[in-house]
């Protein structure tokens, strides 16, 4: 069961990919800073979307020119421990999220009010 | 009501600079219960160590055992572990049913509340983490690769570290037996109680470094399995042509690796809020002691499945072995294991329905909790379906596993009710909810490692274990898990909350009463137990027990087609596999171990690096624990050189000679038919 | 196949026979190294998983101290950003010429990425030295709790790959460019990028939406 074609695995990658995988790195990385750095208004939630969507492309720039994880290598088992390790990470991240936002719901005054209270004049 | 806490360790906040928070009053001389304790254990320590040094074997454990990467020996030598430390959790399990006896019967009983505490967290913890872990990682660790006709793990270095590092956890708990004291705080350790200011002691430091290094301990050794299991299979062996135990132990390291870095990760912030003042869970400057809830059963739900899983996989292989057949539904058996591994992810909750989450949030968790019974049940006809028509023979293990397959019922229907989240907040906190989850670790863990035990004991050292005391054992634990337990769930019912050491009230004292003798029961189980094995070892060359054939059950499964106890190098030719239940059909075609055409095996060598690290690393968890912060940065530091200069040695592997191998297996020689 | 076996005509074959040949240079144990590597890399993927859903969770309060417009430089944090895409691509350009067996420019490209390693990791420390000397340290709040130890996790990843790379390069410099150390330097690879993955997580999540909030 052993991988006769370990080495395959390994040699991967050439000047002209990484140099791919940066440029596209360096635009994913300046145009969510130069939002943020510029100021630009284009409101709260497209900014978050913004950041994170390129963020979530950008992991994939890198797993794919960098990482090399391909749907073959070690016979499936890297990408398939990847996806099973991005399931968990939603399930821990949402799961996390809203388990405890529900709960703070349900309980006394909360950080919002607080602060609020804070902020008035 | 004993409250008096002058005879505690006062807390110091100037810390020496060579003995940090240690002091002569951190020796508890003042506990008669410990120092009792102290001087049997004490006793019995130095007869040992009398014993060591009079047979000279301390230089055979050395070089034979402790600096062995042989994963049949790692795996001797955790169920060691596991079985000395279920005695000592065993002890504080007799302590707390003697005091709550006494305690419902009007007196004060011999256990002040802060020594009691100490007591149920010390027993949850041990179990838990020390005894099961160890038991189910033993397990895996010397049946998977004889099953897959590997010849050891894909790390065997670090399966020996991952031992040490367990090791090195247990120790630092025994150790606050008699430095310091240990948790107060439950098996858990729920902020803010363990936070600094309500727990200010040691205890809840012991209780955090022991987990950390053990911690790191069991995901080494789950990336190693999972490993050993993808890459190493023998030529033919497919996935679905794997034993089911394989399977299982596949899903459980998968498991493994997939939730404990979210212990060790919910450990550190615990860890960092006591030591370097940071305020994960103190809701003073914002943190929150209901996340440290949420993350520390993310972690725990998956953990019952790693304990249970590679149990439903012995359970599995015994069934079929005993029933003479191949197992019922062995895809359904595959697919069930699978489908509990990912939902095992997804039902963390039902933990905390009290919390106050929506309802929203609680019927969510409620239904994937029973929706999980669901895949269980499956397993459970399946092994029934097994049986039909099979031609059963009562021995040991299959007796084990027909007790757990009636107890684990229980504890299964009792677990469904208390999924649904109205009943839980009726039932939570309450001894109905510790009968339920004894009733499935008991009637499955631990019967099923006795069956384990009673299976693969002839395997391991040529000999069967003498049936007359295993009865013994198995009638003491029967009757006394239902004595100790089944009252605990009227109490629960009555509104009995747990973790008590004193009752106002004496209306209760039968059912405590029932338990703790109960308990005697379950004790007489395990004594004969030792009893056994002390007998089993006394006659192992009377023609009863002696097993010549290396298959003594009629086995159906790879393992038992090499000689017992196997060669160190496992297989002399690495097996071919065509399809489930490989030794049977083998053996179906008449084949013998071949006496010839003998080529040299590649071996890796033996090392002491994990020995020494894992003792470093003890050293950095005291240093810590007390404060002595020289002692903890020597051990850190002297460790992760160690480390490095592990990765110097590139001498690691050699080659067993082909003479070598023949002169072995000629000695061994061909499998002769079982005497029937 | 010369054992003894009665009924050797419709017997299939259950060993396989060995030739001392047979396993030049495919070593049994060895042959998980990268599949377990990554394994590994997995389960630390999940430790920042949860550190991640502590921000998530406690990330905005505060507790009336400073929050993350009165503290994040986000141009310094570009430039860490940087740092670390450098190293990546250097490392990758280490990678191409070990597998060109050119070990001087390996040398040259494994130096550099450790000076983008160190550079980012200054400019780390000069960032938490500020932020505690205007007070703001990891017992303000559990806002800064979770930033410290969600960043700073990071930052000691980084720190230990610049010590393995350090060993490796003193292990190559020992025995050369050999099949074990090779692998070595791809299961270092696989590490270094996989913080790049991390850094990205952190500056997304912690940086920029931080300072938008």
């Amino acid at each position: 069961m052993s991988a006769p074609t370990h080495q395959d695995d390994a040699a991967h990658g050439s000047y002209k990919s990484y140099l791919t995988g940066f440029a596209l790195s360096v635009v994913l990385t300046v145009i969510p800073f130069w939002l943020v750095m510029s100021e630009a208004d284009i409101g709260l939630g497209w900014a978050l979307a913004v950041i994170f969507g390129l963020g979530a492309v950008q992991i994939i720039v890198h797993v794919h020119y960098f990482l090399h994880v391909t749907g073959t290598a070690e016979h499936g088992w890297q990408a398939m421990s990847m996806i099973f390790t991005a399931i968990l990470l939603v399930i821990v991240l949402s799961g996390s999220i809203w388990v405890m936002f529900h709960l703070e719901e349900n309980m006394m005054p909360a950080h919002e009010q607080i602060e609020r209270v804070r902020n008035l004049p | 009501m004993a409250t008096d806490l002058t005879h505690l360790p006062a807390v110091h906040t100037d810390v020496h600079p060579i003995f940090g928070k240690l002091t002569w009053q951190s020796i508890p001389i003042h506990e008669p219960v410990l120092v009792g304790t102290f001087i049997g254990v004490a006793i019995i320590a130095s007869v040992v160590l009398y014993l060591l040094t009079k047979y000279k074997w301390w230089g055979y454990l050395w070089s034979e055992w402790f600096t062995s990467i042989d994963h049949k020996k790692i795996g001797i030598m955790y169920m060691v572990l596991g079985f000395i430390m279920f005695v000592r959790g065993f002890a504080d399990a007799l302590l707390m049913r003697s005091q709550q006896a006494l305690a419902s019967m009007g007196y004060e009983g011999y256990l002040i509340p802060h020594h009691y505490d100490q007591i149920f967290s010390a027993h949850g913890v041990i179990m838990i983490f020390f005894a099961a872990m160890p038991f189910v990682t033993g397990f895996m660790n010397y049946v998977m690769p004889l099953q897959i006709g590997a010849r050891d793990v894909a790390f065997p270095f670090l399966n020996n570290l991952s031992f040490w590092l367990t090791v090195s956890g247990a120790v630092l708990v025994m150790i606050s037996l008699f430095v310091g004291e240990f948790s107060t705080n439950g098996w858990l350790a729920y902020p803010p109680l363990s936070g600094l200011e309500y727990s200010p002691s040691v205890g809840m430091d012991y209780y955090l470094w022991a987990l950390n290094i053990a911690g790191i301990g069991t995901t080494l050794s789950g990336i190693n399995l999972v490993v050993t299991i993808v890459k190493m299979r023998c030529p033919g062996m497919t996935w679905m042509r794997m034993p089911i135990f394989t399977w299982t132990t596949l899903c459980t390291n998968i498991l493994i690796v997939a939730s404990f870095p979210v212990l060790a990760a919910t450990l550190a912030l615990i860890t960092a809020d006591r030591y370097i003042g940071t305020q994960f869970f103190n809701t003073e400057l914002g943190g929150n002691p209901m996340m440290y809830v949420n993350l520390i059963w993310i972690w725990g739900h998956p953990e019952v499945y790693i304990l249970i899983l590679p149990i439903f996989g012995i359970f599995s292989e015994v069934v079929s072995t005993y029933s003479g057949k191949r197992l019922f539904g062995y895809t359904s058996m595959v697919y069930a294991t699978c489908v509990i591994m990912v939902l095992s992810y997804l039902v963390w909750l039902h933990h905390f329905f009290t919390m106050g989450a929506g309802a929203s949030v609680n019927s969510f968790f409620g239904i994937t909790t029973m929706i999980i019974s669901i895949p269980t049940g499956a397993k459970l006809f399946n092994w029934l379906f097994t049986m039909y028509k099979g031609r059963i023979r009562f021995e040991l293990p299959m007796m084990w596993t027909i007790a757990f397959m009636l107890t684990f019922t229980i504890g299964g229907m009792t677990g469904v009710l208390l999924a649904v989240p109205p009943a839980d907040y009726v039932l939570h906190n309450s001894l109905f909810l510790v009968a339920h989850f004894h009733n499935v670790i008991i009637g499955g863990v631990v019967f099923g490692v006795f069956a384990g035990v009673t299976h693969w004991f002839p395997k391991a050292f040529g000999f069967k274990l003498d049936p007359y005391w295993g009865h013994l054992s198995f009638w003491g634990w029967i009757i006394g898990f239902y004595l100790a337990f089944m009252p605990l769930y009227l109490l629960g019912l009555m509104g009995v909350t747990r973790r008590l050491s004193q009752f106002e009230d004496t209306i209760y004292a039968a059912y405590f009463i029932t338990a703790a003798i109960g308990a005697l029961f379950i004790a007489g189980g395990i004594a004969s137990f030792f009893i056994q094995l002390y007998v089993s070892i006394r006659d192992r060359d009377s023609e009863r027990l002696r097993d010549d054939t290396g298959d003594p059950w009629d086995g159906r499964t790879l393992e038992w087609s090499t000689s017992s106890p196997p060669p160190y190098y496992n297989f002399a030719f690495t097996p071919r596999v065509h399809g489930i239940d490989t030794y049977a059909e083998m053996k179906r075609h008449g084949y013998q171990r071949p006496t010839d055409g003998f080529a040299p095996i590649h071996m890796p060598r033996y090392t002491a690096s994990g020995v020494v690290i894992a003792g470093l690393l003890t050293v950095m968890g005291f240093g810590l624990i007390w404060h002595i912060w020289w002692m903890a940065a020597f051990g850190f530091v002297t460790a992760i050189l160690w480390a490095i200069g592990h990765t110097f040695n590139y001498n690691r592997d050699y080659y067993v000679p082909a003479e070598e191998v023949r002169a072995i297996e000629t000695a061994r020689g061909p499998r002769m038919e079982p005497a029937e | 196949m010369s054992t003894a076996t009665p009924s050797a005509t419709d017997m299939p074959e259950y060993h396989v026979i060995e030739t001392p040949h047979h396993d030049g240079e495919e070593h049994p144990h060895e042959t998980g190294t990268m599949l377990g590597f990554w394994i590994y890399l997995m389960s630390d993927c999940l430790i920042f998983g949860v550190l991640f859903a502590v921000y998530a969770v406690v990330g905005q309060n505060y507790a009336a101290g400073p929050s993350p417009a009165d503290l994040f430089e986000i141009d310094m944090i570009l430039l860490s950003t940087f740092m670390l895409l450098f190293s990546s691509i250097t490392y990758g350009f280490a990678v191409i010429n070990m597998q060109q067996r050119n070990t001087a420019m390996f040398y040259l490209w494994m130096v550099v990425t450790l000076g983008f390693g160190l550079a980012f990791l200054g400019l780390e420390v000069k960032e938490f030295t500020h932020l505690w000397h205007i007070g703001a340290t990891p017992s303000t709040s559990a806002f800064l709790s979770a930033f410290f130890t969600l960043v700073g996790t990071h930052g000691l990843h980084v720190t230990f790959g610049s010590i393995w790379l350090v060993v490796l390069l003193i292990q190559v410099g020992l025995h050369g460019l050999t099949a074990e150390n090779q692998r070595r330097v791809m299961c270092l690879s696989l590490f270094w990028h996989f913080l790049d993955l991390i850094w990205i997580g952190v500056f997304s999540f912690v940086y920029l939406a931080g300072v938008l909030q």
